[in-house]
């Protein structure tokens, strides 16, 4: 059943595994065991339900965009993460994974991060539960996303600079396993997507799986399309996990200039199986995106499933038409989203009224993350 | 299992009571990068290990990460190396290291028959773990490859016997919860997990990560049947060292351990 149960043996058709060094194969299979054991513990999920209600503002309202919704003749609907604390999806994934690591007696979070959403949500829960934090970031995202470095560090986190290859989140991946394998029996290492060796592509979407589920039960019908933004994947995995067993049309939207699932072949990076943006003899290609978030080469395995057996299908958008994207949903609606969500949002301006998707259609977005990061570098005229 | 060629070199060397020595080199880090392959084997080298760069070297340090960067940065390929490889006669086994997309972009079977092909009778893929490594284990074995697999510090028992059977040639003793690169001191857990190893298999069982010096690989090779050398000899090449000289360092590590 796909978006539902744990992958059997850790695989989602031919995609998935755990590819890591021997060193980090025992952390894994304990992690494995350990979220498999709390997931079905009530006083665990009594404690992330409690956090995600009274700290991150759970549930996310469901907000009709009516003005946009007439311009399109469609019914548009948004899943509002961005109104989450620390202003996106990431904090669901974080608080629970946090809590994990708690519960296994670590001391250290480790975390990647690309736009710094995933770096803040986890330096907050760090400070929240009394852990530290290293954050690993690529030198060309912490110029490009300076606020969020700073809010790392006013959280209390270390930020360590990646100046490694394409100096972006694929670097600070790599460098953020690193630090894992040197420091595995006092560090969790916090993965932000559903990427990475078995459990995380597993783990991360049950954590996300929260957006799917408030949707589901606040959308006033069942959507004929539910929309998100796909970098590694996580917040399009939550949303669709809660729409799995109906028939919308699940749609991912990736950057034109880091589409794994459009432009990439079946590869190992990270430790999972999955799409990768590749050459030919398997030298990972550097994505390039206008959204920190966005630029990276791979997808989550799942995802790659997905798409492979038609259960859900991957478009991309261009930076300029997510710059437009930006600006019109801010107009029409007063909500200013991330870089990153208004890939999304860009995709159905673009597609509706076409058959992609009808006039009158109902369409449930998830609207990942909001857009104060951006600010500085939408208003200095962010170049591709 | 004794039938590769990189299987009999350490065998001979290891059943006569010495101590086998693998030293390293990133392929195409310089036009002339076969010099070291030929200064290694004139020095004592009992097979060499060759590093196939991979854009995302996960489980490397500083070192091996530079070199690798250096060598895609200049241009090389896969395809470049093998094509150099199979253009000299070193005289010793070559082992290809290199990560697991690489050999899953070609095809293991096509890989391995294209490391064969060049000369190439050894594998180590850091990234694949015995768990996933059947249809690796299986290309290689087809072609005459040796799939060496690695033990960590932290591989419980049944685990490393697991290894220690499936693994062909050697089986290679991470000896560090860590990332490769020079180390000040060897780490203990290298010689109790190559303690371990020992117990659980019939093949030489080397050491490897952090062994950076001649008395370092002498101390490796008190419990172990031999050592592998990288990083040590990488930074070497790296600030521009000839392969004469790279050929002293190998010597010096081949007289340490006797």
């Amino acid at each position: 059943m796909i978006l539902m149960a744990e992958p059997a043996a850790g695989r989602f058709g031919d995609f998935g595994g755990r590819y890591v060094p021997e060193s980090l194969v025992p952390a894994c299979a304990e992690l494995a065991a350990a979220f498999r054991d709390a997931w079905t513990d009530k006083t665990f999920r009594d404690e992330l339900d409690e956090l995600l209600a009274v700290y991150a503002g759970r549930p996310t309202p469901l907000t009709p965009a009516r003005r946009l919704s007439a311009e399109l003749g469609i019914t548009l609907w948004l899943k509002r993460e961005d109104l989450a604390h620390t202003g996106s999806h990431k904090i669901n994934n974080v608080l629970g994974q946090a809590l994990l690591a708690r519960r296994l007696g670590r001391t250290r979070l480790i975390a990647e991060t690309g736009a710094g959403q995933h770096g803040v949500a986890t330096a907050t829960a760090a400070a929240l539960l009394g852990l530290s934090a290293t954050i690993y970031m690529g030198s060309r995202d912490i110029e490009r996303q300076r606020l969020n470095v700073f809010r790392m560090e006013m959280l209390g986190a270390e930020v360590v600079p990646v100046t490694g290859g394409s100096r972006t989140l694929k670097d600070a991946t790599n460098e953020a396993m690193r630090a894992w394998v040197a420091d595995v029996d006092s560090s969790h290492f916090l993965l932000g997507s559903v990427g990475g060796p078995h459990p995380y592509p597993w783990m991360v979407r049950e954590f996300q799986r929260v957006i799917g589920t408030e949707a589901r039960a606040q959308a006033p019908s069942l959507p004929d399309a539910v929309v998100a933004c796909v970098g590694g994947g996580s917040n399009a995995a939550g949303t669709f996990a809660g729409f799995a067993d109906t028939t919308a049309r699940l749609i991912g939207v990736e950057a034109s200039g880091g589409a794994a699932m459009t432009g990439g072949a079946p590869g190992v990076v990270h430790g999972t199986r999955s799409m990768v943006l590749q050459d030919a003899e398997g030298q990972v290609a550097e994505a390039s995106s206008i959204a920190a978030g966005l630029d990276y080469p791979g997808i989550g395995p799942e995802h790659a499933h997905l798409g492979a057996i038609g259960r859900a299908s991957y478009r991309t958008v261009t930076d300029a038409e997510v710059v437009t994207a930006i600006h019109r949903l801010a107009r029409a609606e007063g909500i200013i989203c991330a870089l990153e969500s208004a890939h999304a949002v860009a995709w159905v301006l673009r597609e509706a009224g076409t058959p992609l998707l009808p006039a009158g259609s109902k369409v449930l977005l998830t609207l990942s993350g909001r857009g104060d990061k951006d600010m500085v570098a939408l208003s200095e005229g962010a170049e591709a | 299992m004794r039938a590769y060629a990189s299987d009999e070199a350490l065998d001979r060397r290891v059943a006569g009571g010495g101590k086998a020595l693998v030293p390293y080199i990133t392929g195409g880090i310089s036009a002339d990068w076969t010099e070291y392959l030929l200064a290694y084997a004139a020095a004592g080298a009992d097979a060499i290990e060759i590093g196939l760069p991979f854009s995302d070297p996960m489980l490397d340090g500083v070192t091996i990460q530079r070199a690798s960067d250096r060598a895609l940065g200049r241009g090389t390929t896969v395809e470049a190396i093998l094509r150099d490889v199979a253009g000299v006669s070193v005289g010793v086994p070559l082992i290809a290291m290199t990560y697991a997309n690489l050999v899953f972009r070609a095809g293991p079977a096509s890989f391995c028959r294209r490391l064969v092909a060049a000369g190439i009778t050894g594998l180590i893929v850091p990234d694949l773990p015995v768990d996933e490594a059947a249809a690796v284990a299986r290309a290689a074995e087809e072609a005459g490859v040796a799939l060496t697999l690695l033990a960590a510090p932290v591989t419980p028992g049944e685990r490393l016997a697991e290894i220690g059977a499936r693994s062909r040639g050697f089986v290679y003793a991470v000896s560090l919860m860590g990332t490769t690169g020079e180390r000040d001191t060897l780490d203990d857990a290298a010689t109790r997990l190559a303690t371990r190893v020992k117990a659980v298999t019939d093949l030489p069982v080397l050491i490897g990560f952090g062994v950076s010096t001649p008395a370092q690989a002498a101390a490796a090779a008190a419990v172990a049947d031999g050592v592998v050398v990288a990083s040590a000899l990488m930074r070497r090449v790296l600030d521009g060292a000839t392969p004469d000289e790279l050929g002293r360092d190998v010597a010096a590590l081949r007289a340490a351990l006797g």
